[in-house]
């Protein structure tokens, strides 16, 4: 438990500030729904019709004048890109910091054993990522309250769980590249979540990459398929847990035997 | 009963040496020496006694429990000193001394406020703001606060004033007189000589000499000094010699009987045999492979 709190009350500014923007973000954007709407039958056509980017967005599965398509794409973009960058930094340096900053011989010559010290870094991990995604649903939902429209429970259940299981698989992920790295981590949690997130762009334009969506968590947290099924693919998100548990035991075995400099 | 014990110890990074075949003994209540000069394998000897890296090959017992599988039960009465202290930055002097006793599950306020005030350590300054020296409190807070069996120092007294170093040692020898057992790592030979009871000398990741500071202190070579004209080269057992203005010095360890033969052949103005100090013997280890003759 010391190691959690600890944790928590050193990265409590950065979870604040994460959670603050895309809370912000996703609410502004709910807010300029209603004045949108009445022009919506325009730019729903104009949407619809970019050509691939409207396909690489996936609008064009769903309608974007109403307030769930119009919701499933920006939902996609803003706490889709936003939460992952978010889950892939916080998870990337949580193990590597300590030896960049040089704090591991301090936290590693405690009585605490690296299992533990291992374990406690993952749960509050998964703590603050639990945080961000309660904190940004409760303001989406409220959001749409405020401006009148009726709150579409599952379907936007649904999406925040998805991405809450994107955020989950990713962090898992560069958990377990954390304990591989002494520094540098940052720029290769950014870049694990942007090849993620690109990698689900190019399979949705492409039929002959389609099978990249069984890669990248993005495959299964797609608003606009979400909204349209109403149900999440539990295939993909299989395989997603799966590659987070991997990483996850990567990390423990790497970190409980590694030389720490 | 052996606190500390390495048989065989080794710990190779890659190719590169860390230390090779250590063989230490450090029996309960010692004030420990252990010398050598940078690289020689002291902090590597520490950290794979504290299992921060993992030994290649040997064995190493601490309080006669296997350091890798008991290193929980082995840290909870260890302090560690370490010769660098970094704390996570944004914390508050305070918070990083209650980190370290929650760490522990201990309740050290106490004898955190006791060692604080010894020291004169500001506990309400963030420690991102702290000097090297005043840093370096705050480890030895830690290391001491829950008042550890066994104090593993890692070069202590780097940036620490000589009055801070004196109130340190006066903590350590207060310590030791309870019944704790001090390892001092160290290449300030002056810091040993004067606390220590027993020292090793490591060199080049091997132990070359394990023994009372005194016993260290007294080899068989003495330094020779004369004044005059006389032509040593034909004298066996000599080492380390120095011209002079005037004259020459060396160590020498055959037998004194011989030497005063040898030099009766010659006309000096002054002769003077003296123990050399522990520096010189030190040098002696460093310098020409550390057989001691």
């Amino acid at each position: 438990m010391t190691i959690i709190r600890h944790e928590l009350k050193q990265s409590r500014i950065s979870l604040i500030i994460w959670t603050v923007a895309i809370g912000f973000l996703l609410a502004v954007c709910i807010f300029m729904f209603p004045e949108m709407k009445g022009e919506m039958d325009e730019i729903s056509n104009v949407f619809s019709s970019m050509g691939s980017f409207t396909q690489a967005f996936g609008m064009d599965k769903v309608n974007f004048g109403t307030l769930l398509g119009f919701y499933a794409v920006e939902c996609g973009n803003i706490l889709g890109l936003g939460g992952a960058f978010f889950a892939s930094l916080c998870a990337i340096s949580v193990l590597s910091k300590e030896e960049k900053e040089r704090t591991a011989e301090f936290l590693l010559t405690h009585p605490v054993s690296r299992v533990r010290v291992v374990a406690e870094k993952l749960i509050s991990v998964l703590l603050q990522i639990v945080i961000l995604n309660a904190v940004v649903y409760a303001i989406a939902v409220s959001s749409i309250a405020i401006i009148g429209e009726t709150v579409p429970w599952q379907e936007i259940t649904l999406m925040h769980t998805a991405y809450l299981i994107l955020q989950l698989e990713l962090a898992g992920v560069c958990f377990g590249v954390s304990a591989f790295l002494r520094r540098g981590s940052l720029g290769t949690g950014l870049g694990i979540a942007v090849i993620m997130y690109f990698l689900n762009i190019i399979a949705n334009l492409t039929e002959s990459a389609e099978f990249l969506k069984y890669i990248t968590p993005f495959g299964y947290a797609d608003g606009a398929e979400i909204v349209r099924n109403v149900s999440l693919d539990m295939n993909m998100i299989a395989i997603g847990i799966m590659f987070a548990v991997i990483g996850i035991s990567a990390g423990f075995v790497k970190y409980c035997r590694k030389d720490i400099s | 009963m052996n606190v500390i014990e390495t048989k065989g110890l080794t710990k190779y990074y890659g190719k590169s040496r860390g230390i090779i075949d250590l063989n230490l003994s450090v029996t309960e209540g010692e004030f420990f020496g252990f010398i050598g000069p940078n690289g020689a394998g002291k902090s590597t000897t520490i950290r794979t006694l504290l299992g921060l890296i993992k030994k290649s090959s040997g064995s190493a017992e601490i309080f006669g429990r296997n350091i890798e599988t008991n290193k929980k039960e082995i840290l909870a009465e260890v302090g560690y000193l370490p010769s660098e202290a970094v704390f996570y930055s944004g914390m508050r002097v305070k918070d990083v001394i209650k980190l370290s006793a929650d760490l522990r599950k201990k309740d050290c306020k106490k004898e955190a406020k006791v060692l604080c005030e010894r020291l004169g350590l500001d506990t309400e300054k963030k420690v991102e703001e702290l000097s090297f020296g005043n840093r370096k409190k705050v480890a030895i807070v830690c290391a001491l606060q829950h008042k550890p069996r066994l104090c593993v120092l890692d070069e202590p007294t780097g940036g620490l004033d000589p009055l801070m170093q004196r109130e340190f040692f006066t903590i350590l020898k207060e310590r030791n007189a309870e019944g704790a057992t001090i390892f001092l790592s160290s290449h300030i030979l002056s810091e040993i000589q004067r606390n220590c009871t027993r020292a090793a000398i490591v060199r080049e990741g091997k132990l070359i000499a394990c023994d009372s500071v005194e016993a260290l202190s007294k080899t068989s070579a003495k330094r020779i000094h004369i004044e005059g004209n006389a032509d040593i080269t034909a004298l066996k057992n000599v080492r380390d010699i120095q011209k002079t203005d005037n004259g020459t010095s060396f160590l020498y360890s055959g037998d004194i009987n011989e030497f005063l033969q040898y030099i009766s052949k010659y006309s000096i103005d002054d002769l003077s045999i003296s123990e050399p100090d522990l520096e010189e013997i030190f040098m002696h280890y460093y310098l020409d492979g550390g057989d001691r003759q």
